[in-house]
């Protein structure tokens, strides 16, 4: 996988990964504001949301940080509530799968309070969402449900891709007073970053370019952006040179930086962590093509999981996602339609923190 | 019935000028509707006015209300602002929401008057995060819920009955109990009409009040709200009452077919306006009368000569700053 001195984040400092970087910005942001507090089923367990809450309610103790029943509809009314009474909840689910319970709460409420209500409410609260996947996850713990959000506004949706933007993004999701929804991808726990000790937040509305290159502009979203990162290093062993951008935040969506990009490339291939149908990825395909399509010739193409649910077996569930090799295809099709088929190196594809990955979760 | 003997005379005489108010204010919705100038679905509380009134009649000005779509009434009992109500209703730019409310979606802050919601039990679990913030801050506040028999269908009533008693909220839960959601009666919906008994299994302490008496829902609230801010956790009220008008709308609709004249008249006869009113000497409730109905005029002259929103508030409020 590419190196840590290759992201164009922090270039020194300490190395965290991903889940380190998340508790910490959590942490720090109870010391820094009394209002913010963290709940959701097993926040306060012995194993703390995959590592991502541990300890915190040793830090903070069991009136900031507390279990629910497993009532997502009522919980997420009481963070409304709490945000509209002056507090900062983070509300946690270990899957993003279970956002689907608390939907009427987030579509029907804390979208629209600010505005049904003339301004008079905020509701700042963070709900974090994670995507499983491999392991068996299956077709209710590996669903990427990020566009549901980006639908209705109101919501800010967040997806950072690396240890650095997801401190920057968890602070600047804490201090926003809007609800954000903060997706995490299972797969990230463990990738390394420089990630500064102080606080800094990550604004959102502002995508960040992952790698320069004019032949193609490749835009990944979550866990996408680690993989579309993998591709575009072996797409230049053959002399493709892909500029990867990660928008970070779905919404606000900054779409002037890839419009920029594609300008110059004429070429955007979107990455997915969801299925292809109303996606993320449709969004930006569709916002690019009503930008420039009158004015430039560009070619655009959309990836994203196979459109069925999720199988745990192993063989189906790799067909199911878009990987660095069959996102190296894409991109050398598009970039060399004339050339001989390319693919990269089977071996050289396996991204090393989805190899040491094991169950069960 | 509660004679209403606990109550001083300026007790009565207050709730009294309340029932009234509401009631006023809601005739005077009813007769304007037909004119177009309030084109926003209205869901009037006129028969059911002694919930909202018997519970807030209890509450500090910083305790807190979260009512319903049909929420005139809490809102108008807690004091929220009158002239902005009308002004949302007629959706002028000086309403409480600027006219991106409505009549189902009231809110006065600076009254402690939590916005309403159309989707039928969504704000229940709200009311227990702001109890839980107050609670959290050492406050001594009461958050009284306001809900109806429907909203008792959805899960997310008896989720909130258990965080609530588990975290011992200082809650009153307050059901609006008008025997129809939309156009079922209940019949048609509970297995049992035992809510009361099943509440208690939370652990939490109930007040049946089956006949709506306004005095008799202020001593359970009086009663609740105590243990309420002792630390003690939620109480319920189940206050049986009775819609006169359409589920939606400002008519009547006995002529449908899904209920009767004659349970209305059964719940006319009792009518708490009309009680609480004879309780009163003629020449104080004359008067009182009459400030009401100067009250409810100012408002809706309020809303009459209020501007609409400019365009450009369509895309103010979308998100926070």
């Amino acid at each position: 996988m590419s190196s840590l001195a290759n992201l164009p984040t922090a270039k020194t400092g300490r190395v965290l990964r991903y889940v380190q970087a998340l508790r910490e910005a959590v942490a720090q942001e109870m010391h820094a504001d009394p209002s913010v507090f963290v709940f959701g089923l097993d926040v306060d367990d012995h194993k703390g949301i995959q590592g991502s809450t541990i300890g915190l309610v040793d830090e903070f103790g069991p009136d900031r940080v507390f279990t629910t029943p497993l009532s997502e509809d009522a919980m997420t009314g009481v963070a409304i509530g709490a945000a509209v009474a002056g507090l900062r909840p983070i509300h946690v689910h270990i899957r993003m799968d279970f956002l689907m319970l608390s939907m009427n709460q987030l579509v029907n409420i804390a979208a629209k309070s600010h505005y049904m209500y003339g301004g008079q409410v905020n509701v700042p609260m963070v709900v974090r969402g994670i995507i499983g996947k491999s392991w068996g996850q299956g077709a209710q713990h590996s669903q990427g449900l990020y566009s549901f959000f980006m639908h209705v506004p109101g919501l800010k949706v967040v997806a950072p891709s690396n240890a650095y933007d997801a401190k920057g993004c968890m602070i600047q999701a804490i201090r926003d007073n809007n609800p954000v929804i903060f997706v995490e991808h299972r797969l990230l726990y463990n990738t390394d970053a420089f990630v500064p000790e102080e606080s800094y937040t990550v604004p959102f509305g502002k995508a960040r370019v992952m790698t320069e290159g004019n032949d193609i502009t490749v835009v990944g979203i979550s866990n996408m952006v680690q993989e579309a990162l993998r591709a575009a290093e072996l797409a230049r062993e053959v002399g493709i040179h892909a500029q990867v951008i990660d928008p970070i935040s779905l919404s606000p969506l900054d779409i002037d930086t890839i419009a920029d990009s594609v300008e110059r490339t004429g070429r955007l291939l979107v990455i997915d962590n969801d299925w292809v149908m109303c996606g993320a990825g449709s969004e930006i395909a569709a916002s690019i093509a009503e930008r420039l399509s009158g004015s430039r010739k560009i070619q655009i193409k959309r990836m994203g999981f196979a459109p069925t649910s999720c199988p745990p077996t192993p063989e189906l569930e790799a067909a199911f996602y878009p990987n660095p090799r069959t996102i190296g295809e894409a991109i050398h099709a598009m970039v060399r339609p004339d050339a001989p088929h390319w693919a990269p190196d089977e071996a050289r594809t396996k991204l090393a923190y989805q190899l040491q990955f094991r169950g069960p979760f | 019935m509660s004679d209403g003997h606990q109550l001083d005379p300026q007790g009565l005489s207050r709730i009294y000028r309340m029932l009234r108010l509401i009631r006023r204010a809601e005739e005077r919705v009813a007769d304007i509707y037909p004119s177009d100038k309030i084109k926003s679905p209205v869901h009037l509380s006129i028969g059911q006015e002694s919930a909202a009134v018997g519970v807030c009649d209890v509450l500090a000005a910083d305790d807190i209300v979260s009512g319903t779509y049909r929420g005139h009434a809490t809102y108008i009992a807690k004091h929220g602002d009158l002239p902005a109500m009308f002004a949302e209703l007629y959706g002028k730019v000086t309403g409480c929401a600027k006219g991106k409310g409505g009549s189902m979606h009231l809110i006065d802050m600076a009254h402690n008057v939590l916005g309403t919601s159309a989707v039928v039990g969504t704000t229940v679990p709200l009311g227990l995060g702001v109890a839980l913030a107050a609670k959290r801050r050492g406050e001594k506040k009461v958050v009284a819920i306001f809900f109806g028999d429907g909203a008792t269908e959805e899960g997310v009533f008896y989720e909130s009955l258990n965080f609530a008693a588990l975290h011992k909220l200082p809650v009153i839960f307050v059901l609006e109990n008008n025997g129809y959601a939309i156009h079922e009666p209940q019949t048609k919906r509970w297995a049992t009409d035992r809510m009361c008994e099943r509440v208690e299994t939370f652990g939490i302490p109930t007040t049946l009040v089956a006949d709506g008496d306004v005095l008799a829902i202020r001593e359970a609230a009086v009663k609740y709200a105590e243990r309420a801010r002792r630390g003690d956790g939620p109480g319920f009220i189940e206050a049986r009452i009775y819609r006169w008008r359409e589920h939606v709308g400002p008519g009547f609709d006995y002529d449908q077919g899904y209920r009767s004249k004659a349970e209305m008249d059964h719940w006319v006869a009792r009518d708490d306006v009309e009680r609480i009113g004879r309780m009163l000497p003629a020449d104080q409730r004359t008067k009182l009368d009459h400030d009401v109905e100067t009250e409810v005029e100012g408002a809706i002259a309020f809303a009459e000569s209020s501007p609409f929103p400019q365009l450009e508030e369509l895309y103010h409020n979308v998100l926070a700053r």
